[in-house]
């Protein structure tokens, strides 16, 4: 609280919002309505999120304009039509049916930012398959649980990543029958059991036709995290494409002539629906780099190609604050339109500094794997609150939310804090988690589906992110399962016990940090110490524990659960509070 | 400072912030994030930090693309250190 409001002047250069009057259009909206936008399959057959990315514009006018532009780390570009993309996604549809990939198996792509992966997300939704996406940094443990759960017939890969992760995994994945290498043939052609992905598109034909296809068929599956238990594979199905189509012009205001950047990996469900989906439906000019974060690379990106519409993440923003709003002055960034954000909430500072740096404020939104689509956002023409995730969709209908007397009590005041929850009804819903159904019912209580996070409501309505109402981590933007990292640490013959919490940390937000208990007559010393970060590190990757404190006994209740709340509040020097379920307590 | 001391030092900064890292054998050309599994920029902000420690030297933000490879952290650091 006490930041300013930022208004949005009127009459602005550029053209105007898509989303000028928000109370008109929510009490306006029906998604019945909003679903003519939509073209549909030829003939009537149905929808799929391919044909709405790419072949609806592949066979009008549209169909030489610029789809994606690919920047190679290396300082290729390369160039794909909505033409080119809709011929290559068709040649990896035929070569999917060719290896006999049946409609509602499941395509893994473990990749960088490269071309094969766009190409193989939109071949799999052609041909009827599921895409799933796993994050490039995870180590070999996250991707066998994924791949395993997720039930993978097909993984397109690099021949690195495969030497590193996958070789070594094989004979724990039965249900794998093909990997396609990206990348030089070389290398493919010196691993067994691989394909080679270029030879691949090569030998199949450039037309294929989009068998018919439900709105409720599943498209998409996409992997998150909860406290307990293995990873939740969220399913999404094509009708989903919808809200994908109508945030990309409401919350990110594209427009046809746009040129859009999102720079989320499509490892996370971000770069998938606002990476490859929504600027594609919108048929506007996507950009996608390949290399990692770099202040100077990134404002180069935004210049050199007149970036209209950005759309990134907290932990990012936080590091070009870092590096000063002297580093933009040397770019031409007149381009630039809209600025949106996405992963964890935007603070208030970092909303601020962009209208400095930028003379655009970030308008930072809300959504979660789960919910498939943005859902709260803060809109062109509607004043920004910093710090606050904005007012929800029209056609969403959202409330704070408590727990009482075995029901749910719907808070009207303002102010008050609640969980957030989400009337169900809107089409990117996710409509189950891969055989969890007790997990997924859980998720939903009288009417609502309950999105775990806490929020407030204020009396403009305009929502507020308060904090998780479990124990998931989120590191950099990425949600961490504490389960799953202590999982691994306990694989060492070294460590007992293990908790997991995320402690503050100023850029990525949060870090994993673990407390180990080890197994009498271990020695604990620093070489332990860093032989444990080392060894979650090669099986977890990204998701690793980036500190290790050893302990002689952890908090845990009369069942046996290890308090992470309270392993979190002592580290963080916050009130214990309820303290009723605590047996054993920590000893250091 | 001569240059061996100096790579000495970056090596053990870096084996602390990438705990897993073969740090013996690395291409003193090629970029680090390029040669080490899942070098992320967390771990590159904790190599900065630990360069900062070692040699008592405010390494500011807009110098950090001059260490993304082993040579140029160790020609960015001879250049800072003899200039004090």
């Amino acid at each position: 609280m006490g930041w300013p409001v930022i208004e949005k002047p009127r009459g602005l250069a550029g053209p105007a919002p898509n989303l000028a009057d928000y109370a008109a259009a929510r009490a306006g909206f029906s998604w019945e309505a909003a679903r003519r936008e939509l073209d549909g399959l030829p003939g009537g057959a149905g929808l799929n999120i391919a044909h709405e990315a790419v072949d609806r514009h592949a066979a009008g006018p549209r169909r030489e304009h610029l789809a994606l532009r690919w920047l190679g780390a290396d300082g290729r570009v390369e160039d794909f039509s909505y033409g080119r993309l809709a011929a290559l996604s068709n040649r990896f549809a035929n070569a999917l049916q060719a290896l006999g990939v049946r409609r509602g198996e499941r395509v893994f792509v473990l990749t960088g930012r490269i071309p094969a992966l766009y190409i193989a997300a939109l071949g799999s939704w052609k041909a009827g398959a599921v895409f799933c996406p796993l994050f490039s940094a995870f180590g070999p443990e996250p991707i066998l649980a994924r791949m395993g759960i997720g039930d993978a017939r097909v993984l397109v890969t690099t021949a690195p990543q495969y030497r590193l992760k996958i070789a070594g995994l094989r004979e724990r994945l039965p249900g794998l029958r093909h990997v396609l290498l990206a990348g030089a043939r070389d290398e493919a052609s010196a691993l067994p059991g691989t394909l080679d992905f270029q030879a691949a598109l090569d030998g199949a034909a450039d037309t294929f036709t989009i068998a018919p296809t439900e709105p409720e068929d599943w498209a998409l599956l996409h992997f998150t995290s909860g406290t307990t238990g293995r990873p939740k594979g969220a399913i999404h199905v094509h009708g989903a494409v919808l809200v994908h189509h109508l945030t990309g012009r409401y919350a990110l205001d594209l427009h046809p002539d746009d040129v859009f950047w999102c720079t989320a990996d499509p490892g996370w469900v971000t770069g998938t629906s606002y990476g490859i989906i929504a600027p594609l439906c919108s048929g506007v000019t996507s950009i996608v780099d390949q290399d990692e974060f770099d202040a100077e690379r990134w404002y180069h990106i935004l210049a050199a190609q007149r970036v209209n519409v950005w759309y990134t993440a907290p932990t990012a923003i936080r590091m070009l604050m870092k590096v000063g709003t002297e580093a933009v002055r040397g770019h031409d960034l007149a381009s630039l339109r809209f600025l949106a954000s996405v992963g964890e909430p935007l603070n208030p500072e970092a909303v601020v500094w962009g209208n400095e740096a930028f003379g655009r404020p970030f308008h930072d939104n809300w959504w979660q794997t789960e919910t498939g689509g943005i859902m709260i956002a803060n809109y062109a023409a509607m004043p920004i609150k910093p710090g606050s995730m904005g007012r929800p969709l029209p056609g969403v209908e959202a409330a704070i939310v408590r727990h009482r007397d075995g029901g749910l009590e719907v808070v009207d005041a303002p102010d008050t804090q609640g969980e957030l929850a989400l009337r169900p009804g809107w089409p990117s819903m996710f409509r189950g988690y891969l055989n969890e159904d007790e997990r997924y019912r859980r998720c939903f209580a009288d009417g609502w589906y309950l999105t775990g996070d806490l929020a407030r409501r204020d009396a403009d309505g305009y929502y507020w992110f308060v904090g998780r109402a479990d124990d998931v981590i989120k590191s950099a933007g990425h949600l961490i399962g504490p389960f799953e990292v202590e999982s691994a640490l306990m694989e060492h013959p070294a460590v007992a016990e293990a908790g997991v919490i995320g402690v503050p940390e100023p850029v990525a937000g949060e870090v994993v940090k673990a407390f180990v208990v080890l197994r009498p007559g271990v020695v604990q010393d620093e070489a332990l110490r860093r032989g444990l970060l080392g060894f979650a590190r090669k099986r977890l990757g990204a998701v690793a524990p980036r500190e290790i404190d050893f302990r002689a006994a952890l908090p845990k209740t009369r069942s046996g659960k290890i308090m992470r709340r309270l392993l979190k509040a002592r580290e963080l020097g916050l009130p214990e509070g309820d303290l009723s379920t605590l047996e054993e307590d920590e000893r250091r | 400072m001569s240059d061996t001391p100096i790579r000495d030092t970056v090596l053990r900064a870096l084996g602390e912030a990438v705990p897993d890292a073969d740090v013996g054998h690395l291409d003193p050309d090629r970029r680090l994030r390029d040669q080490l599994d899942y070098f992320d920029s967390i771990d590159f902000l904790n190599f900065v930090e630990g360069l900062h420690k070692a040699f008592n030297l405010d390494i500011p933000e807009r110098d950090y693309p001059q260490l993304a490879t082993l040579a140029g952290c160790i020609d960015y650091l001879q250049t800072r250190l003899a200039a004090r």
